[in-house]
């Protein structure tokens, strides 16, 4: 089958790097590790032919019951599309529970959230990002839910909510202000 | 007072809550916790179609302090119970605890880690709809029940003891 | 005035009043939630702020308070049993939801619906487009205080909802997709019930358009309010009409067409500068649009069957799961088992109601979901939205809030 033209580039660019590419039901996907990820996003961004100006969706999965064997437990696949060309792509770290894979919240304002969500759901760690706190769990959730050995019906109560201060004092730290109190 | 304690002017007490409990009932307001789809039907019993406002529940407040039906319509989660339980204990007594749908009733298909199986885990309900989401209909239906419940739930003599 | 780094400075100081009266004013900030019990918070979303008088210094949100467990849920269930699920995502409109899953399940066992169901989907994706719009534009004036267009907006939705009881059985969640297909075909008079709905929600929507046009305290409370420029919306994952009025001519159903769009003729309203003036009139016309749609859609509308007839797939007639065995073990297994979707993994994304909802889909081989990943559209706006505020009133973030539509349940699943 003949390769799409951001495969193409990318295995000319990156050679080794990509661990591996495949293209299934009209969606192309890449495999890096987390050391290159910064510099294929990039490529993928500022690239004339490829231009891939938007990052859609960065999502989580966790191999432990999965029949077919994978690099590592945990897989980040981030999806990208170019507004210009209208096509997609799949890049997708794999890691282990103790990784830090790098976060791209410098690069796209999306990411911030969506890494949040992955770090509250699955645990794994970005390093770099600016607020790594747990974004739809409650904040004295113990685990993380979305991990095939967490048991769906292990209930946790919340006693009281989060005041939030310590997000707002760095709000207002990046906004040059001060609180006194 | 103290008229009420005396056993022979009980008459007289009874007739003042009869009348006290048939303006509690004609004019219940609700406040709404609307949280996720029940939210959407029951804005559709409060529009014209369905009409909430004949049964007295017009005046939808959204303070708790100034209402006296709990309305708790959509999924609770353990995120989201702390907040329930407060805006409950602020709400001045005599106060009715609507439950509205299947997921705030018993946690609907949401057995899960983070959906609270039933809000009657902490709150105490008067009345369970049943339904996912459940017709404007049934909502009407649950306020006339919860009004010939109000007959019985307080008196001035229980109100003065307590 | 000396003040000292980060002492707040009152805002009333740019109107002129001496410096020398404010010297000893011990100015702070003062922090309030809003929400997640609020009455026009939608529900559950919460902003905590810092304020200093009416202006927001600064936000944070936070969310997670519908957060019902979707995604894990959905990994003990068949394929089919996961669509009642996507109906609660963005339940103002619920059958679109299914749609999207059902499309992407399509797309991983690559199969195409047939050409009725294509158009039925967009018959109906197309009325659920015009009902959340409907919705959003109803509630967000009642924030701003215009209280008759909600009546206005909610009755057509009765009459939507009366279409769609007797069209898929339930009126607010719907669950009409099913993979391969549709749940069942359009009842006799369908069509006539549908285009009677939309023309009265055009009526409606052109009563609500002509109440507030010139109205100089909408114009007042919406223009130039929480202005958001295409650069930021991009950056932020934007998609939908919140994009659109920032300036960015994206939708899905232009750029990369399916269920048939490419056959139809319709404009993509996009607005100009990205403030909740655009945000909230662009819906108006995506109205009209939706209702241009549907009407070709109806014209046009193709016979045959609406399932894919294939048994790996759809349920077999009822008269075969009753009389022969083949019938009966196929439904059995199908019921039982799930349909049974091939090893892989898959992105697919429609233009729902507030943008590109995706599903990234990863499937085991059986009939159970391995990991479905929702890409909602509301997500990705919500978490710009204390960036949005920022530097406005509160008042202002209350007509913002409104006008971008966020659903709570597509929001924290």
């Amino acid at each position: 089958m003949e390769m799409s033209l951001t495969l193409r580039k990318l295995k000319e660019k990156f050679g080794d790097k990509i661990l591996s590419m495949s293209s299934w039901r009209g969606d192309d996907t890449v495999v890096v590790g987390k050391e290159s990820l910064i510099a294929v996003v990039t490529f993928l961004r500022d690239d004339a032919e490829l231009s891939y100006n938007f990052l859609v969706d960065i999502g989580g999965v966790d191999y432990m019951t999965h029949p077919k064997p994978q690099p590592q437990r945990f897989a980040v696949a981030y999806h990208f599309l170019s507004m210009a060309f209208k096509h997609r792509v799949r890049v997708k770290v794999f890691a282990s529970a103790k990784d830090e894979i790098p976060t791209l919240t410098g690069m796209w304002k999306s990411a911030d959230w969506c890494e949040r969500e992955i770090f509250d759901q699955y645990g794994l760690r970005f390093a770099g990002h600016p607020n790594l706190k747990r974004l739809l769990n409650h904040v004295e959730f113990v685990g993380h839910p979305l991990r095939k050995d967490y048991p769906i019906k292990k209930r946790q109560v919340l006693s009281a909510s989060d005041p939030m201060m310590d997000e707002m004092k760095k709000r207002l730290a990046l906004k040059g202000l001060v609180v006194e109190r | 007072m103290g008229v009420e304690t005396q056993g022979e002017a009980s008459w007289l007490v009874t007739r003042v809550d009869e009348v006290l409990n048939w303006g509690r009932k004609y004019s219940l307001w609700p406040m709404t916790f609307g949280t996720a789809c029940c939210a959407i039907e029951f804005m559709g019993a409060v529009s014209s179609v369905f009409d909430l406002a004949r049964f007295g529940a017009e005046v939808v407040r959204f303070s708790p302090r100034q209402a006296d039906l709990l309305l708790v319509a959509g999924t609770i989660t353990y995120k989201q119970a702390p907040v329930l339980k407060q805006i409950y204990d602020q709400m001045p007594d005599p106060k009715w605890v609507i439950s509205m749908g299947a997921c705030a009733s018993s946690g609907g298909f949401y057995d899960n880690y983070c959906t609270v199986q039933g809000i009657d885990e902490f709150v105490p309900v008067d009345v369970y709809i049943a339904g996912c989401p459940p017709r404007p209909e049934a909502i009407l239906d649950a306020i006339i029940k919860l009004q010939e419940g109000v007959v019985s739930k307080e008196t001035i003599a229980s109100g003065a003891s307590a | 005035m000396a003040a000292n780094p980060g002492q707040i400075v009152p805002t009333a100081l740019d109107e002129g009043l001496e410096r020398e009266f404010y010297r000893d004013l011990h100015t702070d900030l003062m922090f309030l939630n809003l929400g997640p019990s609020h009455p026009a918070a939608h529900g559950t979303l919460r902003t905590f702020v810092a304020l200093d008088g009416e202006t927001i210094k600064a936000a944070v949100a936070e969310i997670g308070y519908l957060h019902r467990g979707f995604e894990k849920t959905v990994e003990q269930r068949t394929w089919t049993q996961a669509i009642p699920y996507t109906d609660r995502l963005n339940y103002c409109s619920a059958a679109l939801n299914n749609f999207a899953f059902c499309s992407a399940v399509e797309k991983m066992l690559d199969i195409q619906i047939t050409p009725r169901a294509a158009a039925i989907r967009v018959i109906v994706g197309e009325l659920m487009r015009i009902i959340d719009h409907l919705i959003c534009i109803g509630t967000n004036l009642v924030d701003i205080g215009a209280l008759t267009n909600f009546w206005l907006t909610f009755n057509k939705r009765e009459l939507a909802y009366d279409v769609l009881d007797k069209l898929c059985g339930a009126r607010l969640t719907n669950s009409y997709g099913r993979i391969g297909g549709l749940y069942r075909d359009l009842y006799d008079g369908a069509t006539q019930d549908i285009l009677h709905v939309v023309k009265e929600c055009e009526e409606a929507v052109d009563e609500v358009e002509k109440l507030i046009r010139k109205n100089q305290i909408f114009i007042g409370r919406s223009k130039d309010v929480c202005v958001f420029s295409a650069e930021q919306a991009l950056s932020y994952g934007f998609t939908g009409p919140c994009l659109r009025a920032s300036g960015v001519d994206w939708d899905l159903r232009k750029a990369t067409p399916y269920w048939g769009y490419e056959q139809y003729d319709f404009e993509v309203p996009v607005g100009t500068v990205g403030d909740t003036w655009d945000r909230i009139m662009l819906r108006f016309y995506e109205v009209r649009e939706s209702a241009k749609i549907i009407r070709q859609a109806i014209r046009a509308l193709p016979g045959g069957a609406v399932n894919v007839s294939d048994p790996r797939i759809s349920l077999p007639e009822k008269k075969d799961a009753y009389q022969n065995i083949e019938g009966l073990i196929n439904h059995f297994k199908l019921i039982f088992e799930g349909i049974r979707v091939p090893a892989g993994e898959i992105y697919h994304g429609i233009e729902a109601a507030n943008g590109e909802l995706g599903f990234y889909l990863t499937s085991d081989g059986s009939g159970h979901p391995y990991r479905v990943r929702v890409r909602p559209p509301c997500f990705m706006i919500f978490s710009a939205f204390p960036e949005m505020i920022e530097g406005y009133m509160i008042s202002d973030a209350i007509a913002t809030l409104g006008s971008i539509n966020i659903i709570a349940g597509e929001l924290d699943r």
